[in-house]
């Protein structure tokens, strides 16, 4: 039955130097790593999914932020990174674990209902309206919303103000970094309670990619939990509370950014030493 | 003297003529490339839409007039076209529910809703041709022309009469009213901006919690309404025939490809466009250039590029020849 050879008890009839009848349960050993979701405003708790009926791309996926914090995900490319994100905005078919949101179970709700519920995310590629002005792109990201939406656009033009100097230009028109600023400012004007960038860096240069950093910390600071996904694995786990590094769909480390930094294995692996 | 008679000759035959019939073919486009910038598809059935609008129209008209109702020196038809729009709006949203919708919820390529529109095309042909049949049916009553050629010779003096009739007037009038307010939807207000967001890029307008079905319900009744504005005035200025109807549909899909697809400013410029080729193609020019040339040098051919039955070939060539070198249209719509 077992392989464990100490447990090995053939040919033993002699009760009276073995006494029959010890523990058979064990302790767990634990997973080694705590994931720490008490207190998780938005978790992804052990999500396994993939694309329609495909294979599974996610196996037992947790992701979480906490309440003011910035949590990092990062991991090699196709590791699941985006698929994470996607699942946690519901585009995705879990097959199995749940999404919660501020302690609701927010799993079998539609992206739409997840926004009406203050979730905000700006997806990898074509996270911008390229044929409507950057000012629409604004009102769009705003269609949820019912009341008057030109205190939040003075918000957004006052984190990037150089959106306000192109508000009547097509976003389309606009470099790489403010697109980024343009899709990242779409999502915060529905007030969103929890934030979510695929890779907000994606394509800008090293001044740009700092510039976006100090503003996604800007953001963060008025309350909103962040959860990220970064090719710039150093830099953003240096500003992460929290970190996940993600292989092939499973949770590879998890820790404060810190942590994740100073592990000799994380950095032999994914930043380069 | 005598090249004021060549300008008024050739307003009359050629400049005037073409301009009511862009515009007309500038409503049927508009309707073409927004369900391509929507759907995302060439809808096929869009001629037999105008036709089955104008249909509603022209029986209305009737019960009108039968009634002793009508508009004076407009057209009874002007009074109709509300209904028509309504009637219509019911039909191709119905159609939406029925056919359309299935294949939404399949994320089915968009070849599938041409052949699929391409079928409702066949169906809405059957319908329009079983109510009022085959035949030409002329409704329009009320003044015939603002200016008649009569007229306008006493008037000026001048050889050459001008004769510019009320559908004519009413056409560019009414065609003017319809873009104003096409465009004042689209980039004014929140829905009109929803449209053009899901347009742009459908999976961010769903993230920023924007409603397709609505969006294509909404477009769906802009488009019935221009489809059947353009073939109501497009019957009050020629006449009505299902099958020319169903033939329009080259001239508006050449427009709206010429003028970019997806794009509504492209499909106006593509109208007029194809509207003057048209009409200057296969005009005969030899009266114009008579009137400007001494006599000594006057024309003995008609100078005609193309006789009036080839006139669809000018639709034609003028498509091939965008799809070869500009396939974006001069507009920039989308690729085709
Ligand atoms: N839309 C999709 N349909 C099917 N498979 C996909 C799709 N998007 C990504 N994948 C697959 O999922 C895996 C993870 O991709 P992704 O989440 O984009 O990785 P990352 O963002 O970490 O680079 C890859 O193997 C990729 O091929
Ligand atoms: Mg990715």
């Amino acid at each position: 039955m077992s392989d464990n050879p100490y447990q090995n008890d053939r040919g033993n009839k002699d009760w009276s130097i073995a006494k029959q009848g010890g523990g058979t349960l064990t302790a767990s050993p634990g997973t080694g790593h705590a994931m720490n979701t008490r207190d998780a405003f938005l978790i992804g708790d052990s999500m396994t999914g993939g694309y329609g009926g495909g294979p599974d791309i996610l196996h037992e996926c947790t992701i979480a932020v906490n309440p003011g914090e910035i949590t990092v995900i990062v991991g090699p490319n196709g590791a699941g990174k985006s698929t994470a994100m996607k699942a946690v905005f519901g585009m995705l078919n879990v097959r199995q674990g749940s999404v919660r949101l501020d302690g609701e179970d927010i799993t079998d709700l539609s992206p739409q209902d997840r926004v009406g519920c203050g979730m905000g995310f700006v997806p990898q590629t074509n996270n911008i309206f390229t044929s409507m002005t950057v000012e629409e792109n604004l009102e769009m990201g705003a269609f949820i919303r019912r009341d008057d939406i030109r205190g939040t656009m003075e918000q957004v033009y006052e984190l990037f103000p150089i959106l306000k100097d192109k508000r009547r230009q097509p976003a389309g028109e606009l470099s790489g970094g403010q697109r980024q600023q343009v899709a990242v400012g779409r999502a915060l004007m529905t007030q969103p309670k929890v934030l979510m960038l695929d890779e907000p860096t994606a394509g800008v240069s090293p001044i740009v990619m700092d510039e976006l950093f100090d503003r996604i910390i800007e953001v963060s600071r008025t309350g909103i939990p962040i959860l990220m996904v970064e090719q710039n694995a150093r830099q953003a786990l240096a500003i992460a509370d929290r970190g996940y590094v993600l292989v092939q769909g499973r949770n590879a480390h998890t820790g404060t950014g810190k942590e994740l930094l100073a592990d000799p294995e994380v950095r032999r692996s994914f930043l380069g030493g | 003297m005598d090249l004021l008679n060549a300008l008024v000759t050739l307003l009359n035959f050629v400049i005037i003529p073409a301009t009511a019939y862009g515009a007309q073919l500038a409503l049927g486009a508009l309707g073409v490339t927004l369900i391509y910038g929507i759907l995302r598809f060439s809808n096929f059935a869009h001629g037999d839409t105008m036709a089955f609008g104008t249909m509603v129209v022209i029986l209305c008209t009737w019960a009108l007039q039968g009634a002793g109702i009508t508009l004076g020196p407009l057209p009874t038809a002007l009074l109709a076209l509300p209904i028509g729009i309504a009637v219509t709006g019911l039909l191709v949203v119905g159609t939406d529910k029925m056919v359309y919708r299935f294949y939404r919820r399949q994320k089915a390529k968009p070849v599938i809703y041409v052949i699929a529109s391409l079928g409702v095309m066949f169906i809405l042909n059957g319908i329009v041709r079983f109510i009022i049949g085959v035949d030409d049916q002329r409704f329009a009553d009320g003044e015939r022309f603002i200016i008649s050629a009569g007229t306008f010779r006493d008037m000026t003096g001048l050889e050459e009469g001008l004769a510019f009739r009320t559908s004519q007037g009413l056409t560019i009038v009414v065609a003017l009213i319809a873009m104003a307010l096409l465009f004042w939807f689209l980039n004014r207000t929140r829905t009109g901006k929803s449209m053009r967001a899901f347009s742009d890029n459908e999976d961010l307008a769903l993230l920023s919690g924007i409603n397709p079905e609505r969006v294509v319900m909404i477009t769906w009744l802009i488009v019935a309404a221009l489809a059947t504005t353009a073939g109501v005035l497009y019957g009050l200025d020629k006449s009505f025939k299902p099958f020319t109807y169903f033939q329009l549909l080259l001239p508006i899909f050449a427009s709206a490809i010429v003028g970019g697809l997806g794009n509504p400013v492209g499909a106006i410029l593509g109208g007029f466009l194809i509207a003057f080729s048209e009409v200057g193609v296969t005009y005969a020019f030899r009266k114009v250039v008579a009137y400007i040339l001494p006599e000594s040098m006057e024309p003995s051919g008609l100078l005609q590029l193309l006789s009036t039955d080839y006139k669809f070939a000018v639709s034609f060539g003028i498509l091939l020849i965008v799809l070869l070198f500009k396939p974006t249209g001069i507009m920039k719509g989308k690729s085709v």
